[in-house]
């Protein structure tokens, strides 16, 4: 083991010496930054998949329509899980001379088992977190249930035959979705008072629900067999159809997660390039030297390949030391936005930034190693000697499979990897044509001006190769980092503007026609905004292509569910606000006479419908009506506003009896409108849905922070990029720089062509990292977000700065080295 | 033949033809060397001198085993050159041979000490560091033994370089215009130091130098001229 003992003196000499720290200091970088990012990511992951459960209100929720037998508890007992139960079911609630139907959830001690109730002493007081559940003998009610039966806390209420003391307003159930079901208000009790009130009888309509927690592995062992043991009448839910518009945000923020991730392994990937080329080329002087002195090739080899798997192995630690240590920090600063603690990483982000480590510095660094291997040892005595050139694609095939490698891991999807890869290398193929096409035009054309502009544009002609590859990587860096702050903060605002602080918070379904204006008066005079009201006719979808449908013909769950049940179509001229046609186009005039379709795209691939397909439904009364499908949609689930699966024209639908549905925002603090609403309109149901979207908007906050913090690992990957673009060419125009003093230049010239020629380098990288930066920003919004974007001006400016300020900055460090000291010392040591 | 009458160099018949256009078929060639036919005996100093561009270093290169003759051979010690692949001849150098380059060559990255460390490392050696730390002190250098190259003088680099080559004990030193980079006095000390060890290490010295003063102060001068030994 004298080659790795040897090595680990030569990484402690190189170390000592300053060679190594520029490529140590990407590698610390970057793995800590993958790993950072690998760490929080997983701790969001899990936070986001508890936060999640809070929406079921317990890690696995069973349904039943009969009472859950014995086998179930004890089976929870002895897998050493939480549990808990409730039953829900709808029922008349009086107090004074008011009564209201209510939905009744009856709930065990230690409900929910994720998530938290808030409950508030009176109407409109402040709220707080609370474990309990309401004590025997008493009920909480909703806001509307106590606006509506005009009781206060202390007051009470008759349910059945019993009779409760109201203890306090419930304002806040995590596992409330936004299910028909649950539009009426609510009334939580103890489920010891059940049996009390005598409406537990064979045959009423009750929902029974069993609740489980634990352990990661020990739920996963309890849903196996949950899922085996499941008979008629009896479900698990799962997160996909708890709550689709949760799922939607959650899955937003895992790709910015991931991307950001992803961004960072090519960022790190281009500074370690960066900083290995650097190396070996300072490097293959001291290669021929002890070759000279009799070391064999595999002997120096080994030595090399031993110092730079030391060295991933150092900086592999360190960078998971410093990413551990950065999302602690980042978690605790996140802890103060959000209640409640972020779950502990586990030791996959450790591996995955070890494994992030070796593969970039191996992958871009063995290629030039091997090619030190072609350094002749006659290059002592005779200089101009040098390595056999070999293209740069061949010298970095090893590195760019191993970027291409992280990427797929990252994105754990071969198509999505490949998809960012190829984005990144046609980005560099055309970074690097535009900036050497650029290098020549000003070479040839710009020789005018003084002797040092003169000399300083001729030198980008003279090493158009270096100073190409240097404008792509200063490109690269800079795109990530205008991609990171402005374009970053256009995209979030994009997404923050999809739920934003007016979102509807209230649906209202079987407006009657006769009764949109006066509801339209009604909403004037309570100071709400106007909303957009759909007509909404109940159908039923019975043939595709004149071939009967019906459950028979499904396998799935829910199109089974669904293709029985009626459906509520609406109709329209315009395509409606965040809905996006997939596949075909909207409504022509033509069409628009003839009758068309236009279904969403989910239920299409559910119920197997394809654009051309003709549908045929029937409506109430057995009238039938059948169109061709025209268009297949797109929709935000997570916009509030009411959504439609099938969207039909005017024309085929208008002669039907319809209803009418909108949604709106009411003002906050009156709890009464929707009461005052309920008496004006009696017949027109009122879905308050304040509860979700309150959940709703604070999940997305949490999300958005998050992935802001993940952000700045990526943003000093693209810092660093830079500093390894500005570095790799400093040696060469130090050695410049002494060249033209020992020729008499003054100070003033060296500095004038170091300017001329790094303004130009500047100008054209920044140029082309705000193309870079808003063509990603443009792909990431429209293909993978589904976001609005969002032009930004300021990118042309910030770019080109910024570039120039790099440059800028690096010409006066770099110059002031060169012309600090007497220019022998600085030729001597470059000779 | 007994060890100190066989020569520790040998060349016969050397060349080294260049072609002047890479690889174009027919393209005009150029003759470095010209059947250079050289011994050199163990405890001879020999000095090569010429003009510039008289193929001075070509030959050194070729004796050394960094560069292959086009025709002719190489015995080091015995030991025919041209039939070692490239690690059989560096394994040659590093038993036989000591270098000093016009360029002094240290590793930058290594301080005085560990350049002349180096070699020492590099065939697995024991107790480098006290040779080296004697060797440095005995070319004037014990107060610098963990300069960095870019902290010393020319001068000093020079005796760096020399402590390096005499640290394994070799049997030939090669020389390549030791004063190249240095003033005129430096020089001088640096080339005293050299033949001083020289002597005490009983080691034999072949040295390229267009110095006559230098070439001078060697027991035989090899004169060339347009790549061929003239007398």
């Amino acid at each position: 083991m004298t080659g790795a003992r040897l090595a680990f003196s030569m990484l402690l000499r190189d170390w000592r010496a300053g060679e190594l720290r520029v490529l140590a200091l990407a590698l610390v970088l970057a793995v800590g930054g993958v790993s950072s990012v690998a760490f929080f990511a997983d701790r969001v992951r899990q936070s986001l998949t508890r936060e999640a459960h809070q929406v079921l209100g317990a890690d696995v929720l069973l349904t039943a329509d009969h009472a859950w037998s014995a086998k179930w508890r004890e089976e929870i007992a002895k897998r050493g899980l939480a549990g808990a139960e409730s039953m829900s079911f709808v029922s008349m609630t009086r107090a004074g001379g008011e009564a209201l139907l209510s939905a009744v959830k009856a709930v065990t001690p230690g409900y929910p088992l994720r998530g938290k109730l808030r409950a508030a002493p009176a109407l409109n007081a402040a709220d707080a977190e609370t474990t309990e559940v309401p004590p025997p003998g008493t009920v909480w009610l909703d806001e509307r249930l106590t606006a509506a039966l005009k009781v206060g806390t202390g007051d009470t209420i008759e349910l059945g035959g019993a009779r409760f003391r109201v203890a306090a307003v419930l304002t806040l159930e995590p596992d409330r979705g936004v299910s028909f079901m649950n539009f009426a208000p609510r009334l939580m009790m103890n489920i010891r008072d059940l049996p009390a009130t005598g409406l537990v009888q064979p045959g009423s309509r009750i929902s029974y629900q069993l609740l489980a927690a634990g352990g990661r592995e020990e739920i996963r062992q309890f849903e196996q067999w949950a899922a085996a043991q499941l008979s008629r009448g009896e479900r698990m839910e799962s997160l996909e159809n708890a709550r689709p518009e949760v799922r939607a945000g959650l899955d937003r923020a895992q790709s910015f997660l991931g991307l950001t991730a992803m961004l960072a392994v090519v960022l790190s990937s281009v500074a370690i390039a960066l900083g290995t080329r650097r190396y070996t080329s300072r490097h293959l002087d001291g290669y021929a030297v002890m070759r000279c002195l009799g070391a064999g090739q595999p002997q120096l080899f080994a030595l090399f390949a031993w110092e730079f798997c030391l060295l991933a192995l150092a900086a592999s630690l360190a960078g998971c030391a410093l990413g551990f240590a950065v999302q602690n920090l980042v978690a605790w600063w996140l802890a103060a936005l959000v209640p409640g603690s972020l779950p502990q990483p586990g030791p996959a982000p450790l591996l995955q930034g070890a494994a992030t480590g070796f593969a970039v510095l191996l992958g871009f660094a063995l290629p030039p190693l091997l090619q030190l291997k072609g350094v002749p040892a006659l290059r002592v005595i005779r200089r101009d000697v040098g390595p056999p050139r070999q293209s740069a694609l061949a010298l970095y095939a090893f590195g760019f499979a191993a970027v291409f490698a992280l990427l797929w891991w990252q994105a754990g999807d071969v198509k999505l990897g490949s998809y960012v890869f190829g984005g990144f290398a046609a980005a560099f193929v055309l970074f690097a044509a535009i900036g050497y096409g650029a290098l020549r035009l000003i070479g040839r054309f710009g020789r005018t001006g003084s002797a040092s502009w003169r000399y300083g544009l001729a030198n980008l002609l003279r090493r158009p190769r270096a100073n190409t590859v240097q404008i792509v990587a200063l490109a690269v860096g800079l795109a990530a980092i205008l991609l990171l702050t402005l374009i970053r903060a256009d995209l979030l605002d994009s997404w923050r503007r999809r739920l934003p602080p007016d979102a509807p918070d209230r649906f209202l379904v079987n407006i009657q026609p006769d009764q949109r204006q006066p509801l339209a008066e009604f909403f004037a005079g309570n100071r709400v905004k106007q909303p957009e009201t759909f007509p909404m006719v109940r159908a039923r979808l019975v043939a595709i292509n004149d071939r009967p449908v019906g459950a028979a013909d499904y396998t799935d769950e829910r199109a089974k569910r669904q293709i029985e049940r009626e459906f509520n179509l609406t109709y329209l001229k315009d395509l409606p606000e965040g809905n996006k046609v997939t596949d075909g186009a909207w409504f022509t005039p033509q069409e628009l006479t003839m009758g068309a379709m236009s279904v969403e795209f989910g239920i299409a691939e559910r119920l197997g419908i394809r654009r051309g397909d003709r549908l045929e439904f029937v409506a109430a009364g057995q009238a039938t009506f059948s169109a061709p499908v025209t268009s297949i949609r797109r929709l935000d689930w997570d916009s509030m506003r009411p959504n439609f699966f099938f969207i039909a024209t005017p024309k085929l639908l208008q002669d039907f009896p319809a209803s009418y549905v909108t949604s709106f925002r009411a003002p906050a603090g009156d709890a009464a409108l929707t009461l005052r609403l309920s008496q004006a309109f009696p017949n027109i149901t009122v879905i308050d849905v304040s509860f979700i979207l309150r959940q709703l908007q604070i999940v997305m906050d949490q999300l958005i922070g998050a992935v802001q913090l993940v952000f700045l690992f990526a943003l000093a990957a693209g810092v660093l990029v830079l500093y390894a673009a500005l570095l790799a060419t400093q040696d060469e125009r130090t050695h410049e720089a002494a060249v033209m003093r020992a020729l008499g230049a003054s100070r003033a010239q060296v500095l004038g062509a170091l300017r001329a020629e790094f303004a130009v380098l500047g100008l054209i990288a920044g140029l082309l990292g705000s193309v870079g930066a808003t063509a990603i920003g443009w792909a990431l919004a429209t293909r993978v977000f589904q976001l609005e974007f969002i032009w930004n001006g300021w990118i042309w400016i910030a770019g080109p700065a910024l570039g120039l300020a790099c440059i800028v900055a690096n010409a006066w460090a770099g110059a002031r080295a060169a012309l600090s000291r007497p220019p022998m010392a600085a030729l001597r040591e470059s000779a | 033949m007994p060890e100190s009458l066989q020569p520790i160099v040998q060349a016969t018949g050397l060349s080294k033809v260049v072609s002047l256009v890479d690889g174009a078929p027919g393209a005009r060639e150029l003759a470095i060397l010209q059947d250079i036919a050289l011994e050199v005996m163990p405890g001879e100093a020999v000095a090569i001198v010429g003009a510039s561009g008289s193929g001075k270093s070509t030959l050194l290169g070729l004796l050394a085993g960094l560069d292959t003759p086009s025709t002719g051979s190489v015995r080091l010690d015995g030991v025919d050159i041209s039939g070692l692949d490239e690690d059989g001849r560096a394994a040659l150098r590093a038993r036989l041979l000591g270098f000093v380059f016009q360029s002094f060559q240290l590793l930058p990255a290594l301080n005085a000490l560990e350049n002349v460390m180096l070699p020492l490392e590099l065939s697995g050696a024991k107790g480098a560091a006290d040779r080296a730390a004697q060797m440095l002190s005995r070319v004037g250098l014990a107060e610098r033994l963990r300069h960095y190259p870019k902290t010393l003088s020319g001068g000093e680099q020079q005796r760096v370089a020399l402590a390096r080559a005499f640290v394994t004990q070799p049997k030939l030193l090669l020389a390549d215009e030791p004063t190249g980079n240095l003033d005129a006095a430096t020089g001088a000390g640096v080339i005293d130091l050299m033949f001083a060890m020289n002597a005490e290490a009983r080691t034999t010295l072949l040295l390229v130098t267009h110095d006559e003063a230098i070439a001078g102060r060697c027991t035989r001068l090899v004169r060339l001229a347009a790549g061929r030994i003239v007398p």
